[in-house]
This record gives C-alpha cells, sequence and structure tokens, in this order.
C-alpha cells in the first residue's frame, strides 16, 4: 500500500513538462515556472521511477526545465541590454499613435535594402541564343498517342511455350497426379514417399516431390511418418478433404537429395 | 596592374555583385564575394562603403544569428550576408514611391516594435490582436503573410512570429524602440 503511493505520478510529470513547453511555444513569462517546486517534485519522484516510461518522463520533464532555465537567462540578458522596453510601455505608445505617425517614426528608423534588377547585354545576347534553339512548344508538348500494333491471333500452344498459360492448368494436373497415385496404392493403403515421387531424372524427382507437396496441402492424400523405421508413406484419400482447418495444421519437411534419389534407384536397378 | 587599378576594378565588381539582383534573396553571401573579390573582400567593402556614404547609402551585414558581431571572425563574416541598404533613414515624403501603402508601413512598424519589445518573439495570434486595433482584420492577415514572405518575419509551426533576416538587415532597432518611446502622446 506504502509503495502505491510512492509511485511517480505521471499526470504530474506530464503537467510540468507541459508547463515547460508553453513558455517555448506560447511566449509565456519563463519566471511563471517555479523551478525549485518542480525540482523538488521530480526529485521526490525520481528513485521510484522503474519502468522505462517512468525514466524517459522523468528525463523529458528535466530537459524542458532547463530550457526554461535557458529562458530565464535570456530574459535578463535581455532586460540588461538598450533594447529593452517594458512591452506594455510600448503597446500604449503603439495604440496611442496614427498609422501615419507611426508610419513617419518607422522611416526613420528603416533603411530599406537597394536592389538593382538589370538587364545586360550579353544576357540579352545569350537569352536570343536560348530562343533561337528553343523547340517550339507544340512540338514539345507533343501528345505520343499510344502506339498502334496490328492485331493478331495466337493458340494455346504458343501460350504454353510463352509460359504466359500453364501447359495443363494447375488443378487439372494435381487430380491426373493424384488419380496417379490412387493407381500406385492400389488395394494397398498406402505407398512409401521415395516410391511415389521417385522417377528416371532428379529433376523429375523434384518436381513430383513439388506436386506430391499440394496433394498433401489441398487434401488430396496424407503423409504418415513412421520414425522407428525412419520412413515416410503416402496416403491417398478417396476424395479430397476440404475440412481440416479444424484440425491443427503441421508442415513436415521431407527431404529429397540427390543422394538419396541415386540410392532409391540403385535399390530400384537391383 | 597597379594596386590603385586593381582596387578600383574590385571595388566596382563589388557594387555590381551586391546592387544588382542575383538570386531570389537579395544580398551575397561573405563566402560568394571571396570567391568574386579574393580573400581581402573585408577590406574592398571597407572602401565601397565610404563611396556609398557620398550616396547616402551603406554596406550592411548580416550574421547569422541575432547580434551583430563589433569583430567578426574571419569564418563568421564567409557565412555572413551583405547588402546595401539606405543610410540615412527615408524621407517619409518618398514612401509612396516604393510601393508601400502607409498602412503597410504602419502595420510592419507596430509588429517589429512588439516583437523587439518581447526579446525577437511573440505569438502570431498577438501580433495579429495588435495590428486589428487599428486595421480591418482581412488585411493585417494579408499584410503579416506579405511581411513573412519578404523576410522581415518567420514564422514556426507553433505559430511564433521572429524577427528574420531584413528586419536585422533594414531596420535599426534601437532607434525604432527610442523614436517610440521619445513620442509625446
Amino acid at each position: 500500500m506504502a509503495s502505491t503511493q510512492k509511485k511517480p505520478n505521471l499526470e504530474h510529470i506530464q503537467r510540468v513538462i507541459d508547463q515547460c513547453k508553453a513558455v517555448d511555444t506560447k511566449g509565456l513569462d519563463p519566471f511563471s515556472v517555479d523551478i525549485d517546486d518542480i525540482i523538488a517534485t521530480l526529485h521526490q519522484y525520481f528513485p521510484e521511477c522503474e519502468t522505462t516510461e517512468e525514466l524517459t518522463m522523468d528525463a523529458e520533464a528535466v530537459q524542458h526545465l532547463a530550457s526554461v532555465i535557458q529562458n530565464q537567462g535570456d530574459w535578463v540578458k535581455h532586460r540588461s541590454t538598450s533594447l529593452y522596453t517594458d512591452p506594455f510601455l510600448l503597446e500604449e505608445k503603439i495604440q496611442r499613435l496614427t498609422k501615419e505617425e507611426l508610419a513617419q517614426l518607422f522611416m526613420k528608423a528603416w533603411n530599406p535594402i537597394v536592389e538593382q534588377e538589370q538587364l545586360s547585354i550579353p544576357y540579352i545576347a545569350e537569352a536570343l541564343d536560348y530562343w533561337r534553339n528553343l523547340v517550339p512548344i507544340n512540338e514539345r508538348w507533343q501528345k505520343t498517342g499510344p502506339m498502334q500494333v496490328a492485331s493478331g491471333e495466337t493458340t494455346r500452344e504458343e501460350l504454353v511455350k510463352l509460359k504466359i498459360l500453364a501447359e495443363k492448368a494447375f488443378r487439372e494436373e494435381l487430380e491426373t497426379f493424384w488419380t496417379e497415385l490412387k493407381q500406385k496404392v492400389g488395394e494397398k493403403e498406402k505407398i512409401l514417399y521415395m516410391d511415389f515421387v521417385g522417377a528416371d531424372t532428379y529433376s523429375e524427382t523434384l518436381e513430383r516431390a513439388y506436386m506430391t507437396s499440394f496433394l498433401v496441402t489441398y487434401g488430396y492424400a496424407t503423409l504418415e511418418l513412421v520414425p522407428l523405421e525412419e520412413e515416410t508413406y503416402i496416403i491417398p484419400f478417396k476424395e479430397p478433404k476440404t475440412g481440416q482447418s479444424d484440425k491443427q495444421m503441421v508442415s513436415v519437411p521431407v527431404s529429397v537429395s540427390h543422394k538419396e534419389w541415386m540410392e532409391w534407384k540403385e535399390e530400384q536397378q537391383t | 596592374m597597379t594596386r590603385k587599378a586593381y582596387y578600383a576594378r574590385q571595388i566596382k565588381r563589388a557594387a555590381q555583385l551586391l546592387l544588382y539582383k542575383r538570386h531570389m534573396k537579395p544580398g551575397v553571401r561573405g563566402w560568394e564575394l571571396k570567391n568574386k573579390l579574393g580573400s581581402d573582400y573585408p577590406k574592398i567593402l571597407k572602401v565601397l562603403d565610404e563611396h556609398l556614404e557620398k550616396l547616402d547609402l551603406q554596406v550592411k551585414t548580416v550574421f547569422e544569428g541575432e547580434e551583430p558581431k563589433d569583430n567578426p571572425t574571419m569564418e563568421e563574416l564567409n557565412r555572413a550576408r551583405f547588402f546595401v541598404t539606405i543610410r540615412g533613414g527615408f524621407p517619409s515624403k518618398d514612401t509612396k514611391m516604393m510601393g508601400w501603402r502607409i498602412d503597410d508601413v504602419a502595420g510592419l512598424a507596430a509588429a517589429i516594435a512588439h516583437l523587439v519589445a518581447n526579446k525577437g518573439k511573440a505569438p502570431r495570434d498577438e501580433v495579429e490582436d495588435l495590428l486589428r486595433t487599428k486595421l480591418p482584420g482581412w488585411r493585417v492577415e494579408m499584410n503579416l503573410n506579405r511581411y513573412i514572405r519578404s523576410g522581415y518575419f518567420a514564422e514556426d509551426e507553433n505559430g511564433m512570429l521572429y524577427l528574420d533576416w531584413r528586419t536585422r538587415a533594414e531596420v535599426d532597432q534601437k532607434a525604432l524602440v527610442e523614436l517610440l518611446l521619445g513620442t509625446e502622446t
């Protein structure tokens, strides 16, 4: 209970910061801030500051307080200079003078900058030269319409060649792959992963492994891991399962290294 | 080239640099004068100032920061801006020739005096209130924006007005305050 009471009052510190800021931003009298009182307050709160927020606010308050002290110093310096005038007295004088009197007084203290704008002969010559070389505005701002291109036809084979269309639609390809899996499994429930994805070439094997990952992701099949045998099986579903979201999804990394593929290939040949 | 001829040529060049408008902002920076006139440009400007005195003109130096320096270093001079200004005030009957209405000059005088009395800065609202006592509201805002654009005042994001480079170059602040206080009202 006692420690709760000692907790730094952040609202109070924020008020201190706002008060100090107002001296800078609103031009308030810097001597309206009671420096000693604020220092005593911050001194009291500081040992209890624990969190980063509390310490940051404390530091910010000290920084703004320093700025107020600097303002007080400037104020004293200004008052000691010959430029110091009581603002109220000066305002009173301004209010009593007519516009004409005020303007006439100002003219005595005003020394306007003398500045001349004049063209020189070399600059005119340069400008003429520029004018001669300047392209007419209708040529510079000529609108460039869309380029006219003769239209033609293209075949599906050409689009496939250009890689715009896949040779088979992906879903279609996936279902073909799923059918192949079901055929290979036959009456058995499952097939060894490598026996299914393995192909004559390594790149084809990788391609099949890539497609297999989609079979599992899209609910056409599942993987069965047998840790003791260090084997991975693929089990095709009879129908694609779409409602798998209620189950926890698990990512299973399956390695298909070149070495593994070579070993599998040798095994197939023997 | 004799020493005299060299200085005569350099003074002519300095007058051209200072009098003819070269940038959006009037005046020439010290480093620019150093490049064009050589490192003894302060000496050249001093001689030019003596020549200009006969025409009631002067070379005015405005340093970066508030206070004018009595013995500025070369580095401070290089960063300063130099202008040619009228030396001894302006006859009031010639005001119209400058394109300023009497309202504009009076508003500028009141605003500068208010800022000088408040250590060179004051909230814009406060200055507007002061000007509104004698000028119509629409003119107050328009004039203040004009003074800011001309470089008499600068305004920060909190709406505080500060005395800017043109006031430091053109207005004898001490003389203005003394003239105002010396008036019998």
